[in-house]
């Protein structure tokens, strides 16, 4: 995890270093806030991955001598087939397309995107069946 | 440390590796539902494929009109109003409904977990979601022209205050705003799922530094659409807001500021040049070794070299900028510069890699070389256009052109190799070496043809986005040049389409046909769900190979005291 981490903080550093030069150089404010918000957007995972990786548990993909018998077992909960990614993505389209042709599309796209939100949440509760 | 010997794990069928709720999954819903309601990353990789490659072949056909209209100074094959809409829906489709999703949706869905050892990406249902949006995304983009205004004309850039009511008020311009919402999301969303699954996700001794480069530069990829992205939908929230309720925030009239747009735009815009590059260059770096027979030369360098492109990449937006006259030279023209130096390191490295080795020159490795020779002229006047007194001369001239369609034709190449190279681990079936190589050289050298007349009519002063040019015999004939390499490209295509009819489910790929090195050769073809039914060691950044040809051994990366070359001599 510790690798993962010092990517992203590298990479906010040097974000932070660019916008406080280009800054103070050009005193160009939107290319100077978009900057900065880059460094945070790395800073701010980055910090958690780092502490994280300081206080979780050693995962055997971070260990070059791992076997494959040490990572058997559980790996995580996948989810089977779903409607619900298609319905909220219908729901989507349909909102989109209200700001194109009028209001009123806006009542079969938050149908289905509310409809979705409920599906999907009631799916997840069931352990990812249908 | 001589666990290298043994023989690879039997891990449990993956169902039961999972917390067992999918045991239904094997025998999973056939038909349309199939393609509904699917959480497999293959699946909705595949679905990716497809569309992308179907956006590829309407990209192409507008780009085959267009030059068609330009082979005669006045041409009359469409009027200059259709004219503005194929060159906007030329780009729009090219650069957001291919060359992206085709990379991070497709390619990318279907191989990174595999490469990693992951049993899915680690949100499946997100990452349906994001092929929905993607789908639906294109669906209101290209349905501009069916429209009584007809699509989006403002150029695939939608510079204010062109872009504005009043200058384009159709609804296709409203329809390209609503399509890039949709695939914008689409595109974050998959940006999430690949960093999520590649922090958490990777088989055990799959250490960061051990993923293959394609995995390493989909991760960079990913970091840089969730730094570049969200940007750009913020700015066509913007720009509807005052296309629609009357805000001013590009438009001088309220005191608004129309370059901010190009500033919002392109600080999207150049991170998406390398979210669009990166990926290739990953397929390429596979396989360049694989087809050398040679690990990746400089694997940390080329991870450097890729980490150091993201860097760079946040801070050169306004070199597109140059002719505003409201951006600062010097600092964009050092960082674009700079840029050259990681490229250069990966153009080094991939010689590198093919230096000394037993090359095999099938078709995904013609595809790959071809990219890098194309990719080189396209960097080269890259660094020409870093420069703001060259950019000057040459700005929006037909050079510019030429220089980009160098590096995204680069990608193309890389991109049809990756089909040739990863095709049969996604279906389990080859496709026609000689068909294949036909296209290769049909698209290599359209390529050129199509690109270096290009670059002279820029330095002539042929500006782009022009339907009709002066009379001139040397433009003609130049044009008339690029038009032919366009042809042959057309003709490439129809290659790829017809070996894909002609290859249809006719040779079996086997799990390993290139005696490949990373671990989506060590599963069958294509991979069962869940991906894999066992896992080799993993030692090096190699593991396939290293289980293969044990008496060739990488040497490992990260594990100091694993066992190395076994023929290295004791020191």
């Amino acid at each position: 995890m510790k690798t993962e981490a010092k990517i992203l903080l590298g990479l906010g550093t040097f974000f932070g270093l660019m916008c406080a030069v280009y800054w103070n150089w050009s005193l160009e404010n939107a290319g100077g806030v978009m900057m900065f918000c880059g460094m945070l957007l790395c800073f701010i995972p980055g910090s958690y991955y780092w502490w994280w990786s300081r206080h979780m548990k050693p995962r055997t993909e971070d260990d070059p001598n791992a076997t494959q018998a040490e990572g058997a077992g559980f790996i995580a909960t996948f989810p089977g087939t779903s409607i619900w990614p298609f319905t909220l993505g219908m729901g989507a389209f349909f909102v989109v397309l209200a700001l194109v042709f009028g209001i009123w599309f806006l009542v079969p796209g938050l149908f289905l995107v509310v409809w979705a939100l409920f599906g999907g949440t009631a799916e997840g509760r069931r352990g990812g069946q249908h | 440390m001589t666990d290298l010997l043994d023989p690879p794990v039997q891990l449990p069928p993956a169902d039961e590796v999972v917390h067992g709720h999918d045991h239904d999954e094997h025998h999973g819903p056939t038909g349309i539902l199939k393609w509904l309601t699917p959480t497999d990353h293959k699946i909705i990789g595949l679905s990716y494929t497809v569309t992308s490659v179907i956006m590829l072949i309407i990209g192409g056909i507008f780009a085959e009109i267009i030059r068609a209209q330009l082979a005669t100074p006045n041409g009359t094959l469409v009027s200059l109003a259709q004219y503005n809409e194929l060159f906007t829906m030329h780009g729009s489709v090219m650069i957001y409904l291919f060359a992206g999703p085709f990379a991070f949706g497709a390619l990318a869905n279907i191989m990174v977990p595999i490469q990693i050892g992951a049993p899915d990406m680690a949100y499946p249902r997100l990452n349906a979601l994001s092929y929905w949006l993607y789908l639906t995304g294109a669906i209101t983009m290209l349905s501009g022209f069916f429209t009584a205004g007809g699509a989006a004309n403002f150029g695939w850039v939608a510079y204010a205050p062109l872009s504005n009511s009043v200058n384009t008020p159709g609804t296709g311009a409203d329809l390209w705003i609503g399509g890039l919402l949709l695939t914008g999301f689409s595109a974050i969303f998959t940006g999430v799922n690949l960093c999520a699954t590649i922090f958490y996700l990777r088989a055990p001794g799959m250490t960061m530094f051990r993923m293959p480069i394609f995995t390493w530069n989909m991760l960079v990829t990913a970091i840089l659409i969730l730094l570049a992205f969200p940007v750009l939908t913020a700015g066509l929230i913007m720009l509807y807001c005052d296309r629609h309720f009357g805000t001013h925030i590009f438009s001088v009239q309220g005191g608004g500021v129309p370059v901010l747009w190009q500033h919002i735009f392109w600080f999207w815009g150049h991170p998406e040049v390398y979210i669009l590059a990166l990926p290739f260059f990953g397929m390429a770096t596979e396989i360049l070794a694989v087809f050398s027979r040679k690990p990746v030369f400089g694997y940390k360098g080329m991870v450097f070299a890729t980490l150091t492109i993201a860097a760079l990449s946040l801070g050169v937006w306004a070199h597109h900028m140059f002719t505003t006259g409201v951006v600062l030279l010097p600092f964009f023209s050092i960082m674009s510069l700079l840029i050259a130096v990681p490229t250069g390191i990966k153009i080094f490295n991939w010689i590198g890699t093919m230096w000394r080795g037993e090359i095999w020159f099938s078709t995904a490795m013609l595809m790959a070389i071809g990219f890098v020779v194309t990719f080189l002229i396209g960097g080269l006047t890259g660094i020409y256009l870093a420069s703001p007194p060259l950019d000057f001369f040459t700005h929006d001239t037909y050079f510019v052109v030429a220089h980009f369609h160098s590096v995204v034709m680069a990608l193309v190449l890389a991109a049809m190799g990756g089909l040739y190279y990863w095709g049969p681990k996604i279906t389990g079936y080859m496709l026609n070496e000689r068909i294949g190589k036909l296209q290769f050289w049909f698209l290599f050298i359209g390529t050129q043809v199509f690109t270096f007349p290009q670059y002279a009519l820029g330095l002539d002063g042929m500006p782009r986005r022009i339907a009709v040019y002066p009379h001139d015999p040397q433009w003609k004939w130049l044009n008339d040049w690029s038009t032919f390499g366009a042809i042959l490209i057309g003709i490439s295509t129809i290659f790829f389409i017809v070996n894909v009819a002609v290859s249809w489910k006719k040779y079996p790929a086997g799990d390993n046909p290139w005696d490949a090195q990373t671990l989506e050769w060590f599963t069958t073809s294509p991979p069962p769900h869940h991906n894999f039914y066992r896992l080799p060691p993993i030692r090096s950044e190699r593991p396939t190979w290293d289980y293969n040809h044990p008496e060739h051994r990488s040497v490992a990366h990260g594990a100091e005291h694993a066992v190395v070359h076994e023929s290295e001599p004791a020191s």
